[in-house]
């Protein structure tokens, strides 16, 4: 775990503290664990819940309620593929369904099981005359083509594998 | 002084207290199309249905608007009548549309209130997503096709059953009522109590239906079929062939259960006749030791879950007893296979009941052997009332039958278990009987609707402090008193539906007819023979040839289990780099976050750290595990300690690390 031992679920007691596991305090409260977390763990909010006295549900109600929060984590790299208008016609679809293939991802499921890769479509990046673009971990990648984005995956697949 | 009136369609009404203009139109007789109102419940006031207009106000609710003196009210102007019906049709347009399979059909609001608004074309096209059922629990289905969020079933599930089971979830056009973590309702906290069912509008939440799995042993010829009915559907079944609510139709219902082709058709009360005689055994008990008072009953299994998953510190005090419905089960399977020549996996026990939680009850696996269940299915008054139906059977012109013997015998204080209150009552003339001989007394002061009924009883020379309650959040409360001393009872009752199971989640829903069922169940112990359950000649004959201490306790009694509310994993709170040697398991279940669960984790973190056994600890928390009566609880390799405090832990820590 890149994060220092205990140091996540350490803050989650301290912010519930904080706010002195008040009800009333609940959105705040989220809003400084996903800080921590980059999401919300389910049993991070089930932990909330019964600090705060109220059911998982109710909690779980506010996470969904506000588009800000996020209930899935994100993956080690993030996939970023442009869908605008000129991306667009020169075919990025075919580049999100490979990619989808691929990684075994579809429009509900953004982050690959190993938590590896999270797809994200953009709308435009400003990079039209690379059309199709591909970001991956902010590095672009322009004029793409399905073989193109397989070959990106695995060389970031080999360097994990290199790394470990 | 004179009557303060409002004018509603031109009609002078008098104000008597009503809440809202909603109950005002109605005494006048003007029905208001609603689909989130209850008077039980908060109003929420979201449906919109029942806007009518105010004079200089506009267009209002009425279900959310206070009725004053000199308003004058239109309720069917012709903004009022198209507004109704653009919202019925937005709502059909996102509604499955599956009425012809729907069990609600008939019964449904949505359809009833379309029909009489005149809808026939929907403008709308559909924005929502197909979602699949949810057939995860053992009492209920929830079909979210159907659901048209009117928040109905979130209400009381938080505010009659404080469970909140349900709640809104998501937002805009992706809107759902639904369990936490979008699970199953059957993976979460819900108990199965069934009182969503009833306010349900719509097809969304039912019962899980085991009509066909009846059928099928009843069609089977290698099987014998026995049924149990339970006393609450006796005085509401009728409802459904156009009785008054509260009209005894046991008689008929025999001769149904017969003419369906059921081997014997006997009655649950001659259960409870045993539960009777059990829990007041063990309530004498209690009182002579002093120990596990007060006695909480625990014929209602929806109260047991509830108290598995919220008061595991008070399982102790649960009566050990089973509830009629699995003590006259095991009875049966026991007794029955010798008498009818037959082994005991060609005996189907089949239950009849008001309840949607004895479905879950009958599937536990404490209630089984060698994986048979004892109750192998179970049915509500509202599948009875179809199976009935689909016979093709003239209800009304039924004669009428009786019971078959003996496990069709049973007295007074068995058949008032159906009302809320019914329970204690029998108790206590079994322990009045018992500690004075001939006293013959009827206990009537915990009859009544009231949520939370309180009586001090003096029989002989003992004084006994009781309390009957209703619905979940009152057992609630009841037990913080409990706990902080304010409050003190030697025998708790608790029935998770609001009035006792005569308002259970699988009767017939109708709103005013709770007193009336349990009149007739009062009603109903007058006629019997006799009125303490150890009168019970049948009764005598079984404890007396077969039952000595160690069978009755295998047979009548059970234990109880901590719950996860949750189905969840655990929580790693910290996690080594290097081999770990050490693994840490908090708690933090509620029981034990009470105790202190938090700052026994920050202290161990402390610890760690200051040890430097970081890189070789995990550290995870379970959401409740066991024993939550000595919380905090912490395991360190395996090994729990219960009460733990920071020097236990290190103690313990240190001997699993060879420190000392
Ligand atoms: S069955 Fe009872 S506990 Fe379960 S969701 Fe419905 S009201 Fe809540
Ligand atoms: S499930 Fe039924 S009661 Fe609950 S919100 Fe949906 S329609 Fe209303
Ligand atoms: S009944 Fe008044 S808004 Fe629903």
């Amino acid at each position: 775990m890149s994060n220092a031992f205990g140091a996540k679920f350490d803050k989650v007691c301290e912010i519930l503290d904080r706010y002195e596991k008040r009800p009333t305090n609940l959105i705040p409260i989220l809003q400084e664990i996903q800080e921590e977390y980059s999401y919300l763990p389910e049993d991070v909010m089930t932990y909330v819940a019964t600090a705060i006295g109220t059911s998982p549900g109710s909690v779980f109600g506010v996470a969904t309620f506000y588009s800000h929060f996020t209930l899935t984590p994100k993956g080690k790299h993030v996939i970023r593929v442009c869908d605008g208008t000129a991306c667009h016609v020169r075919k990025s679809a075919e580049i999100i369904k490979t990619l989808e293939a691929e990684l075994n991802l579809n429009a509900e499921k953004k982050t690959s099981s190993d938590l590896m890769f999270t797809l994200e479509t953009v709308a435009c990046l400003g990079a039209c005359g690379l059309a199709p673009v591909v970001v991956a971990d902010d590095e672009v990648h322009g004029a793409m083509t399905k073989e193109k984005t397989i070959e990106l995956i695995k060389s970031i697949r080999e360097g994990e594998v290199a790394h470990a | 002084m004179r009557a303060q009136t409002a004018s509603i369609d031109k009609m002078l009404v008098p104000i008597e207290g009503e809440k809202n203009l909603l109950e005002l139109c109605r005494k006048a007789g003007i029905e208001l199309p609603t689909f989130c109102y209850h008077s039980e419940i908060s109003v929420y006031g979201a449906c919109r249905m029942c806007m009518v207009e105010l004079e200089g106000r506009g267009i209002v609710p009425a279900c959310s608007t206070k009725p004053e003196a000199g308003m004058v009210v239109r309720t069917n102007t012709g903004e009022i009548r198209s507004m109704r019906k653009m919202i019925i049709e937005l709502m059909l347009a996102n509604h499955a549309q599956s009425c012809f399979t729907c069990k609600k059909s008939g019964d449904c609001r949505l359809q009833s209130i379309a029909k009489q608004l005149g809808v026939d074309t929907i403008r709308f096209k559909k924005t929502n997503r197909d979602e699949p059922l949810d057939l995860s629990s053992k009492a209920i289905v929830r079909d979210p096709g159907k659901c048209i969020l009117c928040g109905d079933c979130v209400r009381v599930c938080s505010e009659i059953q404080s469970v909140g089971a349900l709640d809104f979830a998501y937002r805009g056009a992706k809107a759902q009522v639904g369990p936490c973590y979008s699970k199953g309702i059957g993976e979460i906290e819900c108990v199965g109590c069934g009182q969503c069912v009833k306010v349900c509008p719509v097809g969304a939440l039912t019962p899980k239906y085991q009509v066909a799995e009846v059928w099928n042993a009843i069609h089977d010829s290698s099987k014998k079929v026995v049924v149990q009915v339970a006393p609450a559907v006796r005085v509401a079944l009728g409802e459904y062939f156009g009785k008054e609510p509260g009209s005894l139709s046991m008689g008929r219902i025999i001769t149904a259960l017969r003419r369906m082709g059921f081997d014997r058709v006997y009655d649950t009360c001659f259960g409870a006749d045993f539960t009777v005689i059990e829990e007041g055994k063990e309530f004498l008990k209690r009182r002579e030791s002093g120990k596990n008072l007060p006695l909480f009953t625990s014929c209602c299994p929806a109260w047991v879950k509830f108290a598995e998953q919220y008061f595991p510190d008070f399982l102790g005090n649960l009566s050990s007893c089973r509830s009629p419905q699995q003590m006259f089960a095991s009875l049966c399977k026991e007794q029955l296979p010798a008498e009818l020549g037959i082994t005991r996996e060609e005996l189907v026990v089949v239950s009849v009941m008001p309840c949607t939680a004895k479905k879950f009850e009958a599937s536990r696996e404490e209630f089984q052997k060698n994986g048979i269940p004892d109750v192998d299915y179970v049915v509500t008054t509202q599948e009875l009332a179809l199976m009935i139906k689909e016979s093709g059977i003239d209800f009304n012109k039924l004669e009428l039958g009786s019971f078959d013997m003996p496990f069709g015998f049973s007295t007074g204080a068995s058949v008032i278990f159906g009302s809320s209150g019914g329970v204690s009552e029998a108790v206590l003339r079994f322990a009045a009987e018992t500690l004075e001989k001939g006293s013959s007394q009827e206990f009537r002061q915990l009859r009544g609707l009231n949520g939370i009924k309180t009586a001090e009883i003096t029989i002989g020379k003992e004084t006994l402090s009781m309390v009957a309650v209703s619905g979940l959040a009152n057992a609630r409360k009841v037990i913080d008193q409990i706990r902080s001393g304010e409050a003190s009872y030697d025998l708790v009752e608790v029935m998770a539906c609001s009035g006792g199971c005569v308002n259970g989640g699988g009767q017939p829903v109708c709103a005013d007819s709770l007193d009336k069922r349990a009149k007739g169940l009062y009603d109903s112990d007058k006629m019997l023979q006799f009125h303490v359950s150890s009168e019970n000649p049948y009764l005598q004959q079984i404890y007396a040839e077969r039952l000595d201490d160690h069978k009755s306790h295998e047979l009548l009694h059970t234990k109880y289990k901590n719950r996860k509310r949750i189905d969840q994993e655990e929580l790693i709170l910290a996690e080594s780099s290097g081999e770990r040697v050490l693994t840490l398991e908090i708690c933090f279940g509620t029981s034990c976050f009470v105790r202190g669960a938090q700052q026994l984790y920050q202290d161990l973190m402390e610890y760690i750290r200051s040890s430097g056994l970081e890189d070789k600890t995990q550290f995870k928390a379970s959401f409740c595990g066991q024993q939550c009566k000595k919380g905090p609880v912490l395991s360190v390799n395996g090994k729990s300690i219960e009460k733990c405090t920071r020097e236990l832990a290190i103690s313990e820590i240190e001997k699993a690390l060879n420190l000392v």
